[in-house]
């Protein structure tokens, strides 16, 4: 089953979630005449959760839908292991169409390849650290020895290591996300679904828990679906983003395709106060070698800054401090292409470039 | 309708006769004429009763005292138990005859008690988890406890007989509510996003149940345990009308001769008991760890003897 690494490990076709009780009826009068969210609660008395979601992530991949409060991410993220069930589409992990599972082959799959982390840490507060972590091996009925050294490990693996038989009250926030971390990885199921983990944490408590979950996801690449309100936050963790708006994803992409070519005003304004420092590489701004000699006549290259197109504007500037040259962005030893410093500061600043605008 | 009276449309009701008392009254033939398929039952109920009662009056009463005080020490801690011991003192010291008719009635409400959890956890429970069957118990349940005892007091003896076992069902009658609504409560009261968790782990409902609700629900359930422990305790009296014996039919007899100095000693006995019981229940329902250790077998004289054996950090 696993044989297909090419194959997406989750996919999502047309997912729609309607609450209420006539979803059904309501999710038919949408189809037909595209009814606002504002109309289909007047109508029908019913919410639009997800509004025909469909994406893929791949094997090893962290995906991260980003969206505000209300804009249904929570509630896509538990289509994924079917706590709740879609008004219509379908789910697929690993190619299986999870909706056609029995109660029991679900349970086994929420057990084994799904593990999960919530936003309110959702720790049972009458079991020690331990006993939480290995709770999903336990409801799986594997004996005591194998599932204690399962959790002892994944307790390590979140440095918690001394703290297993304290209760979660007697833990601080960080630490408690920490064992909700490692419950999810106890089981060493294949896929990650992380809601909104970090964002109930203090700034610096957040920052570092980012760091130890990007390290782990580094050394274990699990394939994950992550969901924030936090644009850095998605754009630090995700390989892909998702953005989602009532229901809708807007736009799906890289960070840096987010950043550099928003789909639409909200987008827009989403990624208008982002760093650009870290995700632009100089290979998006860098004028043409052949356009700057046509425009300021032949130059001599030989003291000026070197740089790769796959630089961040970052290092850009740290080359830039140094001199009054512009920097030439060399592939295989030879100038491709020039940065001035009026590029450098407009690619800072977000703007693409005169001369990439008219080309 | 009675054609004697002429209907008067601003005073129907003493005109118009539906027969309710009536009807009501072919309860008690019907209870007559089923007595037999009562008896099995009856008598396992009995043996239960007499079974407990036998058991806790063979016990020679300063061992029973120091077994207590054991209890309370290991439920509720160390004031308790000196309470617990003073409590029982005092209740010995009451009149001669006082402690053995205390340990009858301990037994009725003991076996009332057991009867109670058993029937009214699994309402309790369901009415948790379900709204229709919530909504239909709770007229159940309020009718059981405001209706005066007198009323299901006749028709449990027809069906019953006298003696200790309708004795219990009287008193589970009165004494079972409180348990149903709490646990239902409790059941209710648990965190929904722990659920999720386990759900989202692949718990199945029963494991949900025992693993996660009830556990969490527990300081609430007990609260129902102690309330039945208490309003059993009140019944006593009445249940000695149907030929219970025990504290209450001292309460009783005394009352039939106006000998208000011998009520006071069942009625006193009635309320220590009634005390003893509370504050040993109160203490389980506080977990080990609102007082400071981490297991219940870290505290009380149980922690002692371990960490006498060398057994306890």
């Amino acid at each position: 089953m696993n044989q297909n690494t090419d194959e997406a490990v989750i996919r999502c076709e047309g997912v729609w979630k309607i609450f209420g009780k006539r979803s059904k009826e309501a999710l038919e009068a949408i189809n037909k005449n595209e009814l606002t969210k504002e109309e289909v609660r007047d109508r029908f008395d019913c919410v639009v959760g997800v509004r025909d979601a469909s994406f893929e992530v791949a094997r090893g991949e962290i995906f991260c839908i980003m969206g505000l409060s209300g804009s249904g991410k929570s509630t896509l993220i538990r289509h994924i292991n079917r706590l709740i069930e879609p008004t219509a589409g379908a789910i697929y992990i690993e190619g299986q169409n999870i909706n056609e599972l029995s109660q029991k082959d679900l349970r086994a799959l929420r057990a084994e390849k799904i593990g999960m982390v919530f936003q309110n840490m959702a720790l049972m507060p009458h079991r020690t650290v331990l006993e939480n972590v290995a709770f999903s091996q336990e409801v799986r009925g594997h004996d005591v020895k194998e599932r204690t050294a399962n959790a002892m490990r994944a307790i390590e693996a979140v440095d918690l290591q001394g703290w297993e038989s304290k209760y979660p009250d007697e833990l601080s926030g960080g630490m408690q996300q920490r064992v909700g971390l490692a419950r999810a990885i106890a089981a060493d199921p294949a896929i990650l679904l992380m809601d909104e983990p970090f964002s109930a944490l203090d700034p610096l408590i957040r920052r570092q828990l980012q760091d130890q979950f990007m390290a782990l996801s580094a050394e274990m690449h699990k394939t994950t679906l992550f969901i924030t309100h936090d644009l850095d936050e998605a754009i630090r963790i995700g390989d892909r983003i998702a953005i989602m708006k009532d229901g809708v994803l807007v736009q799906i992409g890289t960070p840096e395709e987010i950043v550099m070519n928003p789909a639409d005003e909200y987008v827009a304004d989403f990624v208008a106060g982002i760093s650009k420092l870290e995700l632009v590489s100089a290979g998006k701004i860098m004028e043409p070698l052949d356009a700057y000699t046509q425009r300021r006549g032949p130059v001599d290259v030989e003291n000026w800054p070197e740089a790769q197109p796959e630089h961040s504007l970052n290092d850009l500037v740290d080359l830039s401090i140094a001199t009054q040259h512009p920097i030439v962005v060399k592939v295989d030893g030879k100038p491709k292409g020039i940065i001035t410093k009026n590029a450098l500061l407009r690619g800072i600043k977000g703007e693409a470039d005169d001369s990439g605008q008219a080309a | 309708m009675a054609e004697e009276k002429t209907f008067n449309i601003l005073d129907p009701f003493s005109s118009v006769d539906l027969g309710i008392a009536d009807s009501a009254d072919g309860i008690k033939q019907w209870a007559i004429s089923n007595r037999e398929v009562i008896q099995p039952i009856k008598s396992v109920l009995n043996d239960l009763i007499v079974g407990i009662d036998k058991g806790l009056n063979a016990v020679p009463p300063l061992v029973m005292l120091a077994l207590l005080v054991l209890i309370a020490w290991q439920a509720a801690g160390r004031r308790t138990a000196i309470l617990v011991g003073l409590c029982m003192f005092g209740l010995g010291f009451l009149s001669p005859h006082a402690w053995g008719l205390a340990m009858t009635t301990l037994a009725i409400v003991v076996s009332a008690v057991i009867l109670c959890f058993f029937i009214g956890l699994p309402l309790g429970v369901l009415a948790g988890k379900n709204d229709t069957f919530d909504k239909s118990i709770r007229p159940v349940l309020d009718t059981m406890q405001t209706i005066p005892a007198f009323v299901y007091l006749v028709p449990v003896v027809m069906l019953v007989g006298i003696g200790n076992v309708s004795g219990v069902i009287v008193t589970i009658i009165f004494a079972l509510p409180p348990l149903v609504r709490l646990t239902s409560l409790g059941i209710r009261g648990v965190n929904p996003s722990v659920v999720e968790a386990a759900r989202a782990f692949g718990a199945n409902p029963r494991q949900i149940l025992f693993k996660v609700e009830i556990p969490l629900a527990t300081p609430t359930i007990l609260a129902g345990v102690n309330q039945t422990i208490m309003l059993s305790l009140s019944m006593v009296v009445i249940a000695s009308m149907i030929s219970v014996k025990g504290l209450g039919n001292e309460v009783l007899r005394a009352m039939g001769r106006l000998d208000a100095g011998k009520a006071i000693v069942g009625g006193l006995g009635i309320v220590i008991l009634a005390i003893v019981l509370d504050r040993i229940t109160q203490g389980m329902g506080q977990s080990g760890r609102d007082r400071g250790h981490r297991h219940w077998w870290q505290g009380g004289p149980v922690g002692l003897v371990l960490r006498l054996a060398g057994k306890n950090p």
